[in-house]
């Protein structure tokens, strides 16, 4: 039986963690620890939580099939009152092995922002962030096993009766349009959607937990890859979300933002535009339930490794990705709370000329 | 007294992102109403749900598909893939890999009783010299009962006349002379990781794996190489290596992993050639790839 090193307390698996230094110990984690992936994970986002007891709680929403826990961050200052929301999900599809490094990424990010960038702090005082880290953890631990389930897709449900091939594609079960388009129904299929709407626990997780605080929601953003794609809603090319323009114009901003990083080219459109039509994803689910800025994040690269992304293009990618996601969330955010002080400061001004013009006893 | 008012005033007028007042998003009416699911709306939801989409967005559909193309959209992007197939085809080797950079111009037109035809203006990268050329290409979707392989011109002088030939034989001359015959599996590794003596043994991989998806390719598809499973040298008489391959492409609107085993030679002068290409079936419960012999 090979050693097994234990990393330390921050390190998450080798593909997974970045700001480590010690490249060797990640190495020797390797593909033998696959089990080990849901309790590091886990810790991990425990221990953030208890280092920023003040801005972070992790929260359980959900169970896998195979009776996994699906938690999330929830990162904002607690001000005791209801606030507005930014979604991220990563990891919805296994193989994506990018996406949940750079939720991780994300939330490093804004945690160490928080402590000297004003805007952060506002944005963290006026919102709340949830992150899932990883969404489809059965997937993803499977993806780990060994070289032959390394590119698999879809979560670890059973097919149904009289079909032998396991899983369900997340990212088409969504109520959004179900079944219409760029789907499968048959079982054997990457892209099979279910014998319904939201029949998979990890959908149901998400739904509800979305579903029942969608007034809140300013962003709902769900992280992939390959491709180097910002997408927009809907996948179902009969449809088009009513703020279109300027959905395409944030996204085209969001597109700047990441060129400026590396230089790297992310093309913006609707999947069935730039990609492909499909029905039932979380990003247009998410659009129907009024929650106004969806995006699809189709991360690094653009076919040369695919899924297998090597170590040094981590980094560099999830500093674009986080370049590219946080003018969406200032965007939305900013639309929603700047004009606010203004408007105050303008009405009492008026109330106050007002006073004055009658000749008033203020004085 | 109004003087401490407007003291207040500008104090508040100076202070930023009060998160006790908060505007509220002006709801957009047609964002209230519209639900498009699949579930028929009230003829009134439906209406208000087309009024969003620009009166040129269906004419615009037909353009789509011919004439002018929007050269980020899908119908050009995978016309151009498929250009770079051919490149790979027949110019890659070890030291000379084709990638897609960018498709600036496309023009799609039916040919009757051919098919589809595609002229692109497209910029390619020489991977490994990591330099970028414009070119120009036509490629021809073959209509018909048969799955024919799409036709492909292309016209981009600068990237070939990049010299690799001195690198090519070299290696030539070390595979050749080797004690062992050579093999290398999964590359690139789980973590996106090649060790650098495979590197060229994956290059030959791209290369052979672009026969393969230079031939299965059609308007409908969109194909990479995934992995190179397994690449096993074979012991040859004459003056051309020789090996065997399994490789997963990745097919990108199916999202399908597809596995391929090949067979092909390769010497500098003659380039790769493909000699049997096999597609194996892939059911999920193998749990290793059938054996190479």
């Amino acid at each position: 039986m090979p050693e097994v090193r234990r990393p330390p307390d921050e390190l998450t698996p080798t593909h997974v963690s970045l700001l480590t230094d010690t490249q060797h110990a990640q190495r020797t984690l390797r593909l033998r620890n696959a089990c080990l992936l849901t309790p590091q994970i886990s810790n991990w986002m425990a221990q953030v939580a208890k280092d920023h007891p003040d801005v972070v709680t992790k929260v359980e929403y959900g169970q896998t099939y195979e009776k996994r826990t699906i938690s999330l961050l929830k990162i904002g200052l607690n001000t005791g009152e209801n606030k507005k929301a930014i979604w991220m999900d990563c990891g919805i599809h296994a193989r994506e092995w990018i996406a949940p490094a750079f939720c991780q990424y994300f939330v490093r990010q804004i945690l160490q922002a928080y402590k000297t960038d004003p805007k952060m702090q506002e944005m963290l005082k006026n919102m709340d962030f949830y992150v899932t880290p990883v969404l489809n953890m059965d997937g993803y631990v499977y993806s780990w096993k060994d070289n032959t389930t390394r590119l698999w897709r879809k979560n670890r449900s059973p097919g149904p009766s009289g079909c032998n091939c396991t899983g369900v594609d997340l990212n088409r079960n969504f109520d959004a349009n179900w079944g219409t388009v760029g789907v499968s129904f048959d079982c054997c299929s990457n892209v099979y959607c279910g014998s319904q709407p939201t029949s998979e626990p990890e959908a149901q997780a998400v739904t509800y937990f979305v579903g029942t605080r969608k007034e809140d929601f300013l962003c709902f953003l769900t992280i992939h890859s390959y491709s180097q794609l910002l997408l927009i809603p809907y996948g179902n090319p009969n449809f088009t979300a009513p703020n279109y323009n300027e959905l395409m114009e944030v996204g085209l901003g969001a597109a700047d933002a990441i060129r400026r990083v590396h230089g790297m080219n992310y093309t913006v459109g609707t999947s069935p535009d730039v990609l492909y039509a499909n029905a039932g994803s979380s990003r247009d689910w998410a659009r129907t339930q009024g929650i106004p800025f969806t995006y699809t994040f189709e991360l690094r690269d653009k076919g040369i490794f695919g899924f297998e992304l090597p170590e040094d293009q981590i980094k560099p990618t999830c500093e674009e990705a986080y370049s590219g996601a946080l003018h969406i969330i200032t965007y939305a955010h900013d639309k929603t709370f700047s004009g606010a002080v203004a408007t105050a400061a303008v009405t009492l001004w008026t109330m106050l000329l007002a006073v004055g013009a009658t000749g008033n006893t203020l004085m | 007294m109004s003087l401490r008012i407007i003291v207040v005033l500008a104090v508040l007028t100076g202070v930023t992102g009060s998160p006790g007042v908060m505007i509220r998003p002006e709801a957009d009416p047609a964002d209230m109403t519209a639900h498009p699911n699949s579930v028929p709306e009230t003829v009134e939801d439906s209406e208000i749900y087309r009024q969003e989409v620009p009166v040129e967005e269906e004419a615009e559909e037909d353009v789509m598909a011919t004439g002018e193309l929007k050269p980020n959209h899908y119908q050009a992007q995978r016309a151009a893939k498929v250009v770079q197939h051919y490149l790979n085809t027949h110019y890659g080797s070890p030291f000379r890999l084709f990638g897609l950079h960018k498709v600036n111009s496309g023009n799609a037109e039916d040919v009757a009783d051919s098919g589809r035809k595609y002229q692109l203006e497209i910029s390619v990268q020489e991977i490994i010299s990591n330099t970028t050329e414009n070119c120009s290409a036509e490629v021809l979707f073959p209509r018909g009962e048969q799955q024919r392989s799409p036709k492909v011109q292309a016209s981009c002088e600068e990237l070939l006349k990049i010299n690799s030939t001195a690198q090519e034989e070299a290696l030539f001359q070390k595979y050749k002379t080797n004690q062992r015959l050579l093999s290398a599996q999964n590359l690139p590794d789980s973590y996106g990781h090649i060790e650098p003596d495979s590197e060229p043994l994956w290059h030959l991989g791209i290369v052979a794996s672009s026969f393969v998806m230079l031939n299965e390719s059609s308007e409908n598809t969109l194909y990479n190489m995934a992995q190179v499973a397994n690449i096993t040298q074979l012991a040859t008489e004459n003056e051309l290596l020789k090996f065997d391959c399994h490789i997963l492409l990745h097919e990108m609107v199916s999202q399908e992993i597809v596995h391929w085993k090949l067979l092909f030679t390769w010497s500098p002068p003659e380039g790769v050639k493909v000699l049997q290409m096999e597609q194996l079936p892939h059911c999920q419960h193998h749990e290793k790839p059938p054996n190479t012999n």
